[in-house]
């Protein structure tokens, strides 16, 4: 590949149907459909467990989900593998505290987008397991098995999103366009 | 062997998702803000493509369908408070792992976000099992059964009506 191309996009519908084709083949050979959320269970019951053992052993939470490392759990290791090698192979991998969009909006502060961030995420994780998934859990893997509520999480994660994303930005998102 | 199974298939999903950008920031507020609908093309051909793929290997016998419970309480406050997140971290549980691989550092911070919240839920979860998990329980329900319909009449009508979305998002710039 030349330098030019190297660091492009690849077509959305073409890594989409990909991943469409690697999803059916996980179905077929490991019998596993894609999912992100549980893993963060997992994990925060492994983290807790270092400091309160017991106590997450009788934690009903913790019984349904066992912190414990599974498919799941190495999937998700795998999607931060991937997206490093891809990103160092192409020449698009770049440290990089503030995205751009966050920047022309908010400013360069760290500190700023670091709590946003923190916070964003201890709201979606809430929700997604109240919602008994994420997007890959229900917004890829329910709607595919036409689950209802695999369509009815999609929309709401969607609504949920555009909302806060439009108080967050406003009519500024007019101006701040571009990656 | 489900250990490595796990890993390569992660590793392959994050290649895609690394090169298709559907892991930034920009993007994924960027289809938030119904600019930039890069993050719902791949999703939705994704699911086009699985959905005729898993259903033929299911008739086939080579697969089971792995259905997920609507409880309305459960799934639409669930995904209304998910949603609100995902607006303010701008990626989600998948997407935040693949934006570290690339070196998007604000992703740990949501990453040990949703560690907590994962905690929280955790801590949560006897209360909320006796409430809010009980509103409107209709079980593992798919869409075929609430409509009536052979889930291969539907099919074709999703793979139809997924084109013409995409058609039009293409037609208008999206």
């Amino acid at each position: 590949m030349s330098a030019s191309t190297r660091g492009k996009p690849w077509n959305p519908y073409i890594a989409g149907a990909l991943a469409g084709l690697l999803l059916v083949l996980s179905v077929w050979v490991a019998g596993k459909y894609f999912g992100a959320s549980t893993t963060f269970v997992r994990a925060a019951g492994m983290v807790e467990q270092t400091v309160a053992a017991e106590r997450v052993a009788a934690m009903p939470y913790f019984m349904k989900e066992a912190p414990k490392v599974d498919w799941q759990w190495m999937f998700v290791v795998g999607i931060v593998l991937g997206s490093c090698a891809a990103s160092l192979a192409s020449g698009t991998f770049r440290l990089q505290a503030v995205p751009d969009r966050f920047a022309a909006r908010f400013g360069p502060g760290v500190g700023k987008r670091f709590g946003v961030a923190f916070l964003g995420g201890v709201v979606a994780m809430f929700g997604a397991r109240l919602a008994d998934g994420c997007p890959s859990g229900h917004g890829l893997s329910g709607t595919l098995q036409l689950a209802a509520s695999g369509y009815v999480a999609l929309i709401c994660f969607f609504v949920g999103g555009v909302v806060v994303a439009r108080l967050l930005y406003g009519n500024a998102a007019d101006k701040t366009g571009g990656r | 062997m489900d250990l490595i199974f796990g890993l390569v298939t992660g590793v392959f999903f994050g290649v895609l998702l690394q090169r298709s950008e559907v892991i930034r920031y920009d993007r994924q507020l960027g289809a938030l803000l119904l600019k930039d609908m890069t993050i719902v093309k791949f999703m939705l051909t994704t699911v086009l493509v699985g959905m005729v793929g898993v259903h033929l290997l299911v008739d086939l016998g080579l697969a089971k369908l792995s259905i997920k419970p609507l409880i309305l309480g459960g799934t639409v406050l669930g995904g209304l408070i998910f949603g609100a997140g995902w607006g303010l971290l701008g990626y989600c549980p998948g997407t935040s792992g693949g934006a570290l691989g690339e070196g998007r550092l604000d992703a740990l911070a949501g990453i040990a976000g949703m560690l907590v919240g994962a905690a929280v839920f955790a801590e949560a979860y006897p209360l909320l099992k006796t409430t809010v998990l009980t509103w409107g329980d209709y079980g593992k329900v798919t869409l075929p059964q609430l409509m009536e319909q052979h889930r291969w009449v539907l099919i074709p009508w999703f793979c139809v009506l997924g084109y013409a979305f995409l058609r039009w998002m293409h037609k208008r710039g999206l």
